[in-house]
């Protein structure tokens, strides 16, 4: 049964990386990129990281979900300053 | 062992290929950047020689791999000082070239 | 299914390396040549060398990625002035490239049948030292010489680095403040990330006696923690001519050191340990590594100093 999960969560998380990748290299502009990049960061790492965290001990899947949160915050962050900087905001420099 | 054969096999690929960058490409940056693939190259094939060194219950002989930690240091450091000389060059000729004809007038 | 992923990284690597060679734009080459240094950290795990796998991905991705970065970034504009050799010659270069690595290809068949390895005798040995990790063994117990003039190698770089500074701008600020902009999203990072990054360093230095890790990749984590704390503006970027800067760059070397030369009082050797004391003084020597470690990685990046006027 956790087998099973996995195996599900992490296919779910694959295709998801997939398709922003493919998304990443054809979108039109440095927006939509991001849109696509953001979209894996999040869902496609956060199946993956569910997925395997069943076949793990708690401490192993704490940081593993540690991974996830950091990733989360990084992601976010970069994110933003590439939207602003391309969009010219008021931040920007 | 498929796995070290494959990756050995791709080290020498790294290395024709960081070959063909180092004499063609006629930046310095590109150089520099030719030369540190071509070290992770070598690098890959001292990683396959301390995999076949397996034994004792080791995935590979601990002695090439922390030779290769000191190779990855020092690689560094030399090219930090490569990128020093690059924007020093840079700053004091307006152009990071060592074409000698770009002296010409 | 194994051989499959190892074949599929192959042709990846293949495949990114060259094309970080062949990329028209500089800082296109860069960026695939930081995301070859992941891929390769991916096959460092493959062939069981985890150690290597961190420091590739720390040092030889992540910093050397980060010095191309700005330097691709402060030169970039020049690719346009510089002489292309002819067809000639890009020929002769793939003929000579080809012939290198189907060589070298071509040892893999006649490498000696029976692999010498020193896997034994480290490990054989490895419990009078206390440490879990084979590496760190080596590194510490068996290399140390060569552990330590590896720092000192990154000392002479730093010095290295420092002696292209301008005259007048010596005693100046490191060039962190050249990428540094106002951006109030990048301090909410600065000051959020940091104390993870600490803590996540000193454990990776801690850990690195038992498992894979140490000081060279918890220095990095340091090394860019501060970089971020810096280019964000939270904290003031120290002059080089700092005492307290400076204390930090020697602090490494000069605990290896000390402990080295009291080896000849102890066991009566440069570089040894005395009996039943060698895991303590090997983390006392790994903490302060970090430490130096962190700063010269933060340093070397950051580049010469520059004037007070150059902002």
């Amino acid at each position: 049964m956790t087998d099973f999960f996995t195996i599900i969560a992490v296919s779910a998380g694959a295709v998801l990386f997939l398709a922003g990748t493919l998304g990443l290299l054809r979108f039109p502009d440095t927006l939509t990129r991001l849109h696509a990049l953001t979209k894996v960061d999040n869902l496609g790492l956060g199946l993956v990281v569910l997925g395997l965290m069943p076949q793990l001990g708690w401490l192993s899947a704490a940081k593993l979900l540690a991974v996830w949160l950091l990733v989360q915050l990084s992601g976010a962050i970069v994110t933003q300053i590439l939207g602003r900087s391309v969009s010219g905001g008021e931040e920007s420099r | 062992m498929t796995a070290a054969l494959l990756f050995w096999l791709a080290g020498s690929g790294l290395i024709g290929l960081a070959v063909y960058g180092l004499i063609v490409n006629p930046h310095p940056l590109c150089k520099l950047l030719a030369l540190n693939l071509l070290g992770s190259g070598v690098f890959l094939l001292f990683g396959v020689i301390a995999r076949r060194g397996a034994a004792a219950g080791l995935g590979g002989d601990p002695v090439p791999q922390a030779l290769v930690i000191t190779g990855i240091v020092v690689a560094f450091s030399a090219t930090a000082i490569a990128v020093g000389l690059l924007l020093r060059l840079h700053g004091e000729a307006g152009v990071a070239s060592i074409d000698e004809e770009d002296d010409a007038p | 299914m194994e051989t499959g992923f190892d074949l599929a990284l192959t042709l990846l690597l293949l495949g990114v390396g060259g094309w970080s060679i062949l990329a028209r734009n500089m800082m296109t080459a860069v960026i695939i040549f930081i995301a070859y240094g992941l891929l390769l950290s991916l096959a460092w795990v493959r062939i069981f060398a985890i150690d290597v796998s961190l420091t590739e991905a720390a040092i030889g991705s992540g910093a050397t990625g980060m010095l191309m970065v700005i330097a691709a970034h402060k030169v970039g504009a020049d690719a346009r002035r510089v002489v292309h050799p002819s067809r000639a010659i890009h020929v002769l270069a793939g003929i000579v490239a080809a012939l290198v690595a189907v060589g070298i290809a071509a040892l893999a068949f006649v490498l000696p049948g029976e692999p010498q390895s020193l896997a034994g005798p480290v490990m054989e040995r490895l419990g009078d030292s206390g440490l879990g990790n084979p590496v760190a063994g080596v590194l510490f117990v068996y290399r140390a010489f060569d552990t330590l003039l590896e720092k000192v190698v990154l000392l002479l770089a730093l010095i290295g680095v420092w002696s292209l500074a301008r005259d007048e701008d010596w005693g100046g600020i490191p060039g962190f403040r050249l990428f540094r902009h106002h951006n109030s999203v990048l301090t909410l990072l600065a000051r959020s990330l940091p104390p993870i990054g600490f803590v996540f360093a000193i454990y990776m230095t801690w850990a690195g006696a038992d498992v894979p890790g140490g000081a060279f990749q918890g220095g990095t984590v340091l090394a860019a923690m501060w970089i971020l704390v810096m280019v964000a503006g939270v904290r003031k970027v120290p002059r080089v001519s700092s005492p307290l800067l400076r204390l930090a760059i020697v602090a490494g070397p000069v605990v290896f050191l000390a402990i080295g030369f009291f080896g000849f009082v102890m066991p009566g050797e440069f570089l040894a340990y005395p009996q039943g004391y060698a895991k303590p003084l090997i983390v006392v020597m790994e903490i302060a590594l970090t430490l130096s470690i962190g700063v010269i990685l933060g340093l070397l990046i950051a580049g010469p100093p520059k004037g007070e006027d150059a902002a």
